[in-house]
């Protein structure tokens, strides 16, 4: 029987992948992809969560998450494009204009 | 009945914005220009004559007609009002008379100059403030007046705006007259306040002060008594606007201006505004003994000072201006001394004398200028070491100039021997006179005569010293300029009559003293209440009155033979005293004093607050504070490296550190 | 419509900067030419007010509005309630007066990112008339501060060579002393919250008014909103943002900025930190008389060495504000009076020196003194507009300057300061020394550099922009009592109200062995 600890350690694991991407990777578009993928680790959380006490609570949450990724997706893509008809480039190491 | 007065500076003051507006561009004719100038000031002479004539048959001699009011708060209440009395009567026709004349003359005088309009515009616009300073029945108006022709005096001195030293001249007439302004403002405040707060009579107006000043009586400031304090304040305006010591330098100075402004403003009319003022508060002034004290001794001092720089200066308009500080001098020890009668009369007679003297000097100048513009010389038209011998060339001026010399110097039944010797007499026998001050005004007597003289030989006799080629071309100046010197003539030889002394008057057949009859409404009343009168025997009278023209007659008679009869004198006569020429020459180096004591340390204390404590100190401490900042954020920022990346990165450790924490726990 | 006459003056130009902001960016003309119809529009909504008899029968607010705003539970309720008296009815027609002057003045002058500029002048309008008619001292602050913001862009962006340092020592300056007096707001509204007036009233200063601080709360008030006031001002020694943001920003900035941001400051001190504080006015007058008059002195010694007009100019404002604060700390009318109208006179004189200013810097793009000489002989009409200007900045009878100046100087002289009045009227005399000599370095002389002999005299359009201001010039120098009538009513009250409490609080003292003898003015 596949129990709610299950559901954790992949979830965990998931996680765990996605930030490590989003710490090494250079190409913005792998970091996202992998920001996405910690999202949807903490999805399954929620919805896993869910179940295990009988809430609704951490499904509508997943609603959220979901809405606010896919927003967030298509500020961070527009952000990339201009990005890139600046630099020709979208390598995160030449995004560094905070630095004076 | 008076309700028209507001009619005398009106004229001028719509002359002015006529050819001020449209002179340029629409008028342009210099005839048209001249004429409406001359005609708004000449038609206020009309009108005052008209109010003249009316308050000589009004048994009331003063009247007070408000037009509106200007400032109404609370307690201060200022009218837009003018006062109509035997003094200001007297000054409308000498500003109003001397005004017309000297308009008129230069239409000829101007011909041809670039900014003719502005010229007429600006002497319109004096002549509108002058008349606002002597009508003005409250001392707000009359400081409108007394600050207007200030400006207007800035405004002519600088008519040649190109010349460095013109405007040089103007900017120092005006700041020194503001100087002399704002003892006149604290002077205003002090009455007003005491008034006010003491006795609890709100007012700026003339004939309220008069008729409440004895409630001052009793009243102290700073250990002196009120009334000292405040004249001593309006004195110090009085000496910025009729240069007295020490702050006359400026009228020299004013000489950059073209003639007739010298003849009109820096002689006639504005420099004589600090008597008319002393006059117009007489009861104040007669108050306090002490202010009477000072304004006779700085008269005094001032007219035998001035009378020394006269005797070296070779520009003939120089001359002239000294000679006007030194007789301003003379007005302010009749006014010291209680004769105020005779201060106004000895104003009066100068404004005709002094005003022919300017003019004449200005026919000569022109005449000059002409003649070396003709022959292209650089030579100084005003020096008269260029002049000599023009008795010839211009008959008329010389005639003018030299009746003119006669009546400054006091050669009797001129009209300055009536005032000067009404004003040494009560210098000697007033009970506010004083034999120092009678001595001093009687050497200053003395030099006048000799420098008048000097300036005469040198200019219109002997030899003529002008260069060669221009020589033949000095002539005459047409009749717009020789009418107004024969006027002025006239009246510098009889216009003494009106004051003839009691003494002469009595001698000659129970002649009275018209002016003092007519002048005393304004002054009996405080003479009489502070025991102010000359008295002494009739003998002693005449017997000083004999001794001035002998005097008098000295100094033309030493001016004669140096100037005359031994041209060579003078010279050897600077090389035997060669250290006091040149202090005299170079005016007592009181500009250069000037310079350093007061308008060197301002502009380094200027400096100082600015460079030293503007930028070092208070934008130090702003800039530092900021430093401060800057140098610990300098520190902080290397943990900003600016990529993405090491922040998450950072984030994520301090996440596991909070877990962990949280789980250890 | 009177109803609602100062909301529709204040907001109207924020619709107009919704206008603008949709405007095409390349219309640049249009663009223009809209705002200043704005600004006349608004101006035109405000003139009823200047011919409403009310002012001169009445002290108490008119045109009052009032309206909930936030409430937060029973913490916090602050409303929106304004109006108008004689003390703040001649600001706001300054505002809207010298607003269409200020934008004729762009037409040449702003010719970068215009949207950008228009937009924020009229922002700053809505600001500026805001704080002026606001009753409330919370919506006082948000008006305040909202004049911060566009007045800090256009001095960094649209301003000269050093406009960043400018901008942003004028924005921390400014914002040091409001965060100041936000504090000091909260505290007094709590305090008035726990003395009994009423929830519902909010922050309406009518009742803060009421109040009996005690003496050792109100020193620290004061002291909060003084501050913040005098640095607005600007008082020495918190002046020397001035010069900066007057010499990098633009034209019409600093004309804004000199004839009413200023204003602001002192205006504050009229209707807040005095009436509000009486007891603590009463301690700190002295004080704040001595730095008005050091103020006035020192403004003028410094302004006499700059080699920059405009720097010169900003000093004297230094210099002629020392006079208004001088007057407003003498506490009777004739000082309050002067002092009010030479806020308006500071706002025509400095704002058209600042247009002239403008003028030659278009033409020349030189500040600098030495680099002009002589050209009154090339620019006669500027020459004379400039020649009366210089007067009226000087304070020569006549001219605006002279009324205000000699009310304050008389009031100054009735009241305890005489001491400072004497020291003040050296500041009248060194006005002179300033100004005219920059005036004969400028104008008159040779025309010694070739590049000024080819200047253009002014144009239509910039005589239609001084003409207005050399009126009033005239018109406040030869009949000044059409401001009085409407204005003495409301500060013959503001003085009784002030004293009153202040008599009060030296009588309480008196009880205590240590007596100051300070004399009160009987007013009438």
């Amino acid at each position: 029987m596949i129990s709610v600890y299950h559901y954790m350690t992949v979830s965990a694991i998931l996680f765990a992948m996605g930030t490590y991407g989003v710490l090494t990777r250079r190409n913005a578009i792998v970091i996202f992809m992998c920001i996405e993928l910690m999202l949807n680790s903490v999805n399954l959380t929620f919805i896993a969560l869910s179940n295990h006490l009988q809430s609704m609570d951490g499904q509508i949450f997943v609603f959220f998450v979901m809405t606010v990724a896919a927003a967030e997706a298509a500020v961070g893509l527009a952000l990339m494009i201009a990005f890139y008809r600046n630099r020709e480039s979208i390598d995160v190491d030449n995004i560094n204009l905070m630095k004076l | 009945m008076y309700d028209k007065l507001w009619l005398i500076p009106f004229f001028p003051l719509l002359g002015c914005i006529i050819n001020g507006l449209l002179g340029k561009r629409f008028i342009k004719n210099e005839k048209v220009i001249g004429a409406i100038a001359t005609g708004a000031i000449f038609l206020s002479f009309l009108v005052s004559c008209k109010y003249l004539i009316q308050l000589l048959g009004d048994s009331v001699k003063s009247h007070e007609v408000v037009v509106a009011s200007w400032m109404s708060v609370g307690i201060l209440q200022v009218d837009w009002g003018f006062l109509l009395d035997p003094l200001s009567a007297l000054m409308l026709m000498v500003v109003c008379g001397v005004g017309s004349l000297i308009h008129l003359y230069s239409i000829g005088y101007m011909h041809g100059e670039e900014g003719f309009y502005r010229f007429f515009c600006y002497m319109n616009l004096f002549a509108f403030s002058m008349l606002m300073l002597v009508l003005g029945n409250n001392a707000l108006v009359m400081f409108v007046g007394w600050e207007g022709v200030g400006l207007c005096s800035y405004l002519l001195i600088g008519y040649y705006f190109e010349k460095q030293s013109a405007g040089d001249a103007a900017k120092k007439a005006f700041v020194m007259n503001r100087v002399g302004d704002f003892g006149f403002l604290l002077g205003l405040f002090i009455i007003f306040w005491t008034l006010g707060s003491k006795h609890d009579v709100w007012t700026v107006n003339f004939m309220e002060i008069s008729e409440n000043a004895h409630l001052l009586s009793g009243d102290m400031m700073l250990g002196l008594g009120v009334t000292t304090v405040a004249t001593l304040c309006f004195f110090l305006g009085a000496t910025g606007k009729s240069a007295q010591l020490p702050l006359y330098t400026w009228l020299p100075d004013a000489m950059e201006g073209p003639t007739p402004v010298s003849a009109l403003i820096h002689a006639a009319t504005m420099v004589t505004a600090g008597v008319y003022m002393i006059g117009r508060m007489n009861v104040l002034f007669a108050m306090s003994p002490t202010t009477m004290a000072v304004v006779a001794l700085v008269g005094a001092l001032t007219a035998i000072f001035a009378a020394s720089i006269g005797f070296a200066q070779n520009d003939i308009k120089r001359v002239l201006a000294y000679s006007t500080v030194s007789q301003l001098g003379f007005m302010f020890i009749a006014m010291g001394v209680g004769a105020f009668t005779a201060g106004i009369f000895h104003l009066m007679t100068h404004a005709f004398f002094k005003a022919c003297l300017f003019l004449g000097s200005g026919s000569v100048i022109h005449a000059m200028h002409h003649a070396l513009h003709h022959a292209h010389l650089n030579d100084d038209p005003q020096d008269m070491r260029n002049m000599g011998g023009l008795r010839k060339k211009m008959p008329v001026t010389w005639a003018t100039f030299g009746i003119s010399c006669l009546a400054i110097s006091g050669l009797p039944f001129f009209s300055g021997f009536f005032s000067k010797d009404e004003i040494l007499w009560w210098a000697f026998a007033s009970t506010r006179g004083s034999k120092l001050v009678w001595a001093i005004a009687v050497i200053a007597a003395f030099m006048t005569a000799f420098y008048m003289f000097r300036a005469l030989y040198m200019t219109f006799h002997g030899e003529q010293r002008t260069n060669a080629k221009a020589k033949d071309h000095v002539h005459e100046s047409p009749w717009v300029i020789t009418l107004p010197l024969v006027v002025l003539a006239f009246l510098a030889t009889v216009g003494g009559l009106i004051g003839i002394p009691h003494v002469l008057g009595n001698m000659l057949g129970h002649i009275p003293n018209k002016l003092e009859h007519f002048l005393a409404p304004v002054f009996e009343h405080s003479q009489r209440l502070y025991e102010i009168e000359a008295h002494g025997t009739a003998a002693t009278e005449v017997s000083l009155m004999v001794m001035s023209v002998l005097i008098a007659l000295a100094g033309i008679g030493v001016a004669t033979v140096m100037y005359m009869k031994n041209p060579e004198l003078p010279g050897k006569f600077t090389r035997k005293f060669s250290q006091l020429h040149r202090w005299v020459y170079n005016k007592w180096f009181v500009d250069e004093a000037y310079d350093v004591l007061f308008v060197n340390s301002t502009k380094k204390l200027g400096t100082f607050c600015w460079k030293g404590f503007d930028v070092k100190v208070i934008d130090g401490i702003v800039n530092g504070t900021a430093k401060v900042v800057g140098a610990l954020s300098a520190v902080l920022r290397h943990t900003q490296t600016g990529l993405f990346q090491n922040y998450a990165l950072t984030m994520v450790f301090g996440t596991v550190v909070m877990v962990a924490i949280f789980i250890l726990n | 419509m009177t109803d609602h006459l100062l909301s529709l003056m204040t907001f109207f130009p924020l619709v107009g900067m919704l206008i603008v902001l949709f405007l095409p960016r390349e219309a640049d003309r249009l663009i223009k030419t809209v705002t200043l119809i704005v600004t006349i529009i608004v101006f035109l909504i405000s003139l009823p007010l200047a011919f409403d008899d009310v002012f001169i029968n009445s002290s108490a607010m008119q045109y009052t509005e009032f309206a909930n705003w936030i409430s937060i539970g029973q913490y916090f309720q602050m409303n929106y309630y304004v109006g108008i008296d004689g003390i703040s009815l001649w600001l706001v027609l300054l505002t809207t007066f010298i607003m269409p002057i200020a934008i004729l003045s762009t037409w040449h002058a702003v010719d970068k990112n215009t949207k950008g500029f228009m937009a924020l002048a009229l922002l700053l309008e809505t600001g500026m008339l805001g704080a002026f008619i606001s009753l409330d001292l919370f919506l006082f602050y948000v008006f305040w501060e909202l004049m911060l913001v566009p007045m800090y862009f256009m001095i960094g962006i649209w301003g000269g060579k050093n406009r960043i340092y400018a901008a942003v020592k004028f924005f921390i300056f400014t914002a040091v002393g409001s965060l100041l007096m936000l504090v000091a707001i909260i505290y007094v509204y709590y305090y008035a919250l726990q003395a009994g007036v009423p929830f519902e009233n909010g922050f309406s200063i009518a009742h803060f008014y009421q109040l009996d601080i005690p003496a050792h709360l109100q020193t620290w008030l004061f002291v909060a909103f003084a501050f913040s006031f005098a640095i607005k001002v600007p008082m020495f020694p918190v002046h020397t943002w001035l010069p900066d943001a007057h010499t990098e920003a633009p034209t019409a900035g600093s004309v804004i900025l000199a004839a009413i941001l200023l204003k602001m400051g002192t205006y504050g001190y009229v209707r807040f930190a005095i009436p509000l504080f009486p007891v603590a006015t009463m301690k700190f007058t002295p004080f704040l008389a001595l730095l008005a008059v050091i103020g006035i002195i020192y403004g003028a010694l410094v302004a006499m060495m700059q080699d920059d007009v405009k720097k010169l100019v900003a000093y004297s404002s230094v210099s002629h504000l020392g006079f208004v604060m001088l007057g407003i700390f003498a506490m009777n009318l004739q000082g309050l009076s002067g002092g009010m109208l030479q806020m308006i006179n500071h706002g025509i004189s400095t704002g058209a020196l600042f247009l002239i200013v403008g003028f030659i810097y278009e033409r020349r793009h030189t500040r600098l003194i030495v680099d002009f000489g002589g050209l009154s002989k090339v620019m006669p009409v500027f020459a004379t507009i400039f020649m009366i200007v210089t007067f009226s900045s000087v304070g020569l009878p006549g001219t605006n300057g002279f009324v205000g100046e000699f009310l304050i100087l008389v009031g100054a002289f009735e009241s305890d300061l005489r001491i400072f009045t004497v020291f003040a009227t050296i500041g009248v005399i060194l006005a002179a020394v300033y100004m005219l000599w920059m005036f004969q370095r400028v104008m008159m002389g040779k025309v010694t550099n070739p590049k000024n002999a080819e200047l253009k005299d002014l144009s239509a359009r910039e005589v239609v922009i001084m003409l207005p201001l050399v009126l009033f010039i005239f018109w406040i120098g030869f009949y000044p009592n059409v401001f009085f009538e409407k204005m003495n009513p409301s500060l013959e009250n503001l003085i009784n109200q002030v004293k009153d409490k202040q008599h009060i609080a030296m009588m309480a003292e008196e009880m205590k062995p240590t007596v100051t003898q300070i004399s009160v003015n009987d007013l009438r």
